[in-house]
């Protein structure tokens, strides 16, 4: 059996970068996982957008938030990241994202205000290019068209046009998509794009209804591997600027990432194994043993290092019965709050967010999980993104860039003691 | 100010209010029904959809017990198309009380409730779920009642026969001359309008909240207030309703419920009847209790949590509010003083029209009506308003009528663009504060294992394009419709429903910033208990 450098347990943002910065070291990486959270993103990277979270403060310098919050938060994982590191870590990301046909853009050092499909805006870091003229847009309250599909739930234009009251140059349409009928798909309509006479109909049926729009905002259905073209080609035949804007899932972003690793990470050597959520581990002397999948397709891997990156609940890397939260791979000891009745605050949109958010692992400074005796679990076994504990991405907004800083630190940190 | 004129009023459309717009419909005399609310938001609402055969009751409240044996009887030949009748087992396990199980045979006999007794391989036979520990158990007559088409059926012929109804109107004060309530002075909730009701004689039977009506009047009723939870599961468990064989406890009831079992319920002494939750504590508790007759319920997955207020009419103090009558309370008020005020209150949602057939009679006794009762043989007609809320039409109308461009919304229930609009239509002008609730009180839309996460806001969407709602409106009715939701949410989620809820808030909060925004629609400051009609998946 081969006996790889690096075992990345994880297939979402965490899992991914880890690989990847694993690979670009030299290191031999096996990666498994289940579809997690990535297939859910809008594709957005977010860094650190809200601090403190019960004040609902946002930032636009995210390196000011992370400073703050390091100050105020000393347990939050990113006091264990520096920012030269977190910078270079979106860097080398996006980098590979867009060697891969997956083009990102942000603004240095400042958060980005982006349209959501709710008609709502969130602060984040970097965004896909293809929604960059909706950012754009909204500054500068353009005289905008958006349009949506009969047939595509999950996006209402005119939800997004009531909601942003403070945009009246905001119109909408609802056009039929050309060459489909009935209930309609991001993915398929994202494929049947590759056709350039699929755009020439859409753009034919949108025209007429261009008015005084600079910009065409549509949901996110431009391609899967190649939407900076189809956004070029559409902006050509239109005469407009046009953006994306995702859409609720199953959406198209959370596809065109998967896509992009897909293509991206064997060829720098990384032998993934999808959609195998790594059921059992064992640690001998020197190295660790995975099985991934179950049954008959059960796989064995042989590692010296591990990046635990499986994420929370919904990824599979931790998981509760009605008595306590537990880690799903090696029972790692998980930092929660003493009572299931502490886990939930009573309302849902509690600014401050619920308690069990915060339960995860804890770490020493190299992000290597702690055993029961409050010691590194392993010396090669580190751990990153939202398995962490003392952290709640959802209402700091810090999602993508915490899984990304994290994986580098952990693959730097494990890196030297291989 | 617009004022109605109205010979009967009533107040409070659950069951029984209900079941009294039509029984005087029936009789010929119009009724004018009125609900703070929306219909079964309260106890109607909240409760097991039980149709009981009268076995519970047969050794703590025998007239209860003949009770419920009729009246299921005249449920099952009037109104099938509301019950499942499934029947039901009583059981007992290693440890339950001997005394009791011998007992109970007999006790139904004196009841002439219908029991039989069952070896105990065969009732493992019947209900594979059930624990290994049998010690006893016996057959009855018990069944499933679908609360919320009831009671929609009863007020759909009422409405073809003459009656009217207003949702969203509460009763706000009464103007009282001479021992006669001649003025109801009214809120519509929707508008804030003032609407002023005058009216011949003016039935209370607003349940949970009839001591407060009456108090409009300046009468007094004595009521205690207790709290039941419930807890849906994902799947059904059993074929019949499971009964714990004992002394009427906590946790002792399994109801099937289309595609998914109903547990409960405990029983808390609250001081009002709004603002019911249910906790993480009482579903353990649920859990812990039950798990000992059917052990599959330590292991299952359950879909959501739910708390009803049982309106029982104070007999002076009590330890266990179990042992207060469930019997119902009809009050003349003219012992008040007040000549034209009756209040009926208490019961059982099997009993319902029992309960509406003696408030009926009396109402008419005052008004001078001879007509007599006609609902305990008058078939109750199947109409169109419940129709969404039963499990399994959505799917079955989706795939036999769909138009190529009718969207599902509700991918776990599959209620379709089409039925929506069709709620939409019917709840018309009183759509209440939120007409993105009237839609989940009115079908399945957020009763799945997402518990709203992606319906709501596809359905959000759907109003937007429909000009139903604007500007922000439609996000905070997103919020406050979440908020519900999470009510009944929130103390089961560990294992499949902990990921879900992951998941719900990463893309709400995660991705579409909804902490942020408008606050939710609603205070809350309306009753509160998750109306549930056949809550289930």
């Amino acid at each position: 059996m081969k006996t790889y450098d690096v075992m990345v347990i994880g297939s979402g943002f965490a899992g991914m970068a880890a690989s990847l910065f694993a690979a670009k070291r030299g290191l031999s990486v096996v990666q498994a996982g289940g579809t997690g959270g990535i297939d859910f993103s809008t594709g957005f990277i977010d860094l650190m957008a809200v601090h403190p979270v019960a004040e609902q403060r946002v930032w636009e310098d995210p390196f000011a938030a992370l400073a703050a919050l390091r100050k105020d938060l000393p347990l939050h994982p990113y006091a264990h990241v520096a920012d030269d590191e977190i910078g270079a870590a979106l860097e080398e990301f996006t980098a590979f994202l867009g060697n891969n046909g997956l083009c990102y853009t942000g603004r240095p050092g400042r958060n980005t205000l982006a349209l959501t499909s709710a008609g709502t805006v969130k602060p984040t870091y970097l965004l896909p290019c293809s929604a960059w003229g909706g950012v754009e847009a909204l500054e500068a309250k353009a005289p905008t068209l958006l349009v949506d599909f009969h047939g595509l739930k999950g996006i209402s234009a005119r939800q997004i046009a009531e909601v942003r009251a403070d945009w009246p140059g905001l119109r909408t349409a609802r056009v039929r998509f050309p060459g489909m009928g009935g209930e309609l798909y991001p993915e398929h309509m994202a494929w049947s794009m590759a056709d350039q006479a699929r755009r020439t109909e859409l753009a034919e049926a949108v025209r007429p209804l261009l008015g005084n729009a600079r910009f065409v905002g549509f949901p996110a259905i431009f391609g899967m591997t190649d939407t900076m073209a189809v956004v070029g080609h559409m902006e050509e035949l239109l005469g407009r600027r046009v953006f994306e804007i995702p859409t609720l899932p199953p959406s198209i972003a959370g596809p065109r990432l998967r896509a992009a690793f897909d293509r991206g990470l064997p060829a720098l050597g990384v032998r993934t194994y999808t959609q195998k959520l790594v059921s059992a581990a064992e640690v001998s002397g020197e190295m660790f043993h995975f099985t991934a999948g179950s049954g008959s397709t059960a796989v064995r891997i042989a590692a010296r290092g591990a990046v635990l990156a499986g994420g929370r609940f919904f990824g599979k890397g931790l998981k509760a019965d009605r008595h306590a939260v537990r880690e799903a791979v090696f029972d790692l000891p998980v930092r929660q709050p003493e009572k299931r009745e502490d886990w939930h605050r009573a309302e849902f949109f509690d600014p401050r967010g619920h308690e069990i958010n915060q339960a995860g692992l804890e770490t020493d400074a190299a992000l290597r999980p702690l055993g029961a005796d409050g010691q590194p679990f392993h010396p090669r076994l580190h751990a990153a993104g939202a398995i962490l504990a003392h952290q709640d991405w959802m209402r700091m907004k810090c999602g993508a860039g915490l899984a990304i800083a994290t994986a580098c630190k952990a693959v730097r940190e494990l890196s030297q003691n291989l | 100010m617009t004022t109605l004129h109205t010979r009967v009023l009533i107040i409070g459309a659950g069951a029984t209010g209900a079941g009294l717009l039509r029984d005087l419909a029936l009789r010929g005399v119009p009724a004018l029904l009125i609900e703070q609310r929306d219909v079964n938001s309260g106890a109607s609402g909240g409760n097991h959809g039980l149709l009981h055969s009268g076995a519970r009751y047969v050794a703590s409240d025998r007239e209860a017990a003949v009770e419920c044996r009729e009246e299921g009887d005249i449920l099952r030949r009037l109104a099938p198309q509301c019950i499942e009748d499934s029947g039901g087992l009583f059981v007992a396990v290693r440890g339950d009380d001997e005394r009791y199980v011998a007992d109970f045979p007999s006790l139904c006999a004196a009841s002439s409730v219908p029991c039989r007794g069952l070896d105990l391989g065969t009732a493992r036979a019947m209900e594979p779920a059930l624990s290994p520990d049998l010690v006893a158990a016996f057959a009855v007559q018990d069944g499933a009642v679908d609360p919320f088409m009831l009671s929609l059926d009863n007020i759909a012929q009422a409405l073809s026969l003459g009656g009217s109804m207003r949702r969203n109107l509460a009763a706000r004060s009464m103007e009282v001359e001479n021992g006669r309530i001649v003025r109801v002075l009214c809120r519509d909730i929707t508008t804030g309008e003032d609407v002023r009701i005058e009216a011949d004689l003016v039935l209370n039977a607003a349940g949970a909240w009839a001591a407060r009506v009456a108090s409009l009047a300046g009468a007094r009723i004595g009521m205690l207030f207790s709290m039941g939870s419930l807890l849906i599961t994902q799947d059904r468990i059993a074929t019949r309703v499971i009964n714990r064989l004992r002394k009427p406890s906590d946790a002792d009831i399994l109801v099937p419920g289309g595609t998914v079992s109903i547990l409960g319920t405990t029983s808390i002494r609250v001081a009002s009847p709004d603002g019911c939750r249910p906790s993480v504590a009482e579903a353990d508790r649920i859990i812990d209790d039950a798990r000992a007759m059917l052990p599959i319920l330590d292991r299952t997955r359950y879909i959501r949590a739910y708390a009803g207020v049982r309106p029982l009419v104070s007999l002076g103090p009590a330890g266990d509010d179990r042992a207060v009558s469930r019997g119902f309370a009809l009050v003349d008020h003219a012992a008040d003083g007040l000549e034209n005020f009756i209040t009926i209150t208490g019961g059982k949602l099997t009993t319902y029209r029992l309960m509406a057939e003696k408030a009926a009679d009396l109402a008419c006794a005052k008004l001078g009506v001879a007509a007599p009762c006609r609902t305990r043989t008058e078939p109750l007609p199947a109409s169109t308003l419940g129709q969404w809320t039963e499990p399994g039409k959505g799917p079955r109308a989706w795939v036999d009528s769909r138009t190529e461009d009718d969207l599902v919304l509700c991918e776990c229930e599959m209620v379709s663009r089409g039925v929506i609009d069709s709620i939409i239509d019917e709840a018309g002008a009183m759509r209440g504060r939120s007409m993105l609730k009237a839609i989940g009180m009115r079908s399945r839309v957020g009763k799945g294992p997402c518990q709203g996460g992606f319906c709501g806001q596809r359905v959000t969407g759907h109003l937007y394009d429909r000009g139903m709602i604007a500007g922000m409106q439609g996000l905070a009715e997103l919020k406050t419709f979440t908020e519900r939701r999470w009510r009944g949410f929130s103390p089961i989620l560990w294992g499949v429903p902990l990921m879900q809820a992951d998941l719900q808030e990463a893309l709400y909060c995660g991705s579409m910033d909804l902490e942020f925004g408008p606050p939710p629609s609603t205070r809350d400051d309306e009753g509160a208990c998750a109306p549930v009609a056949k809550e289930p998946a």
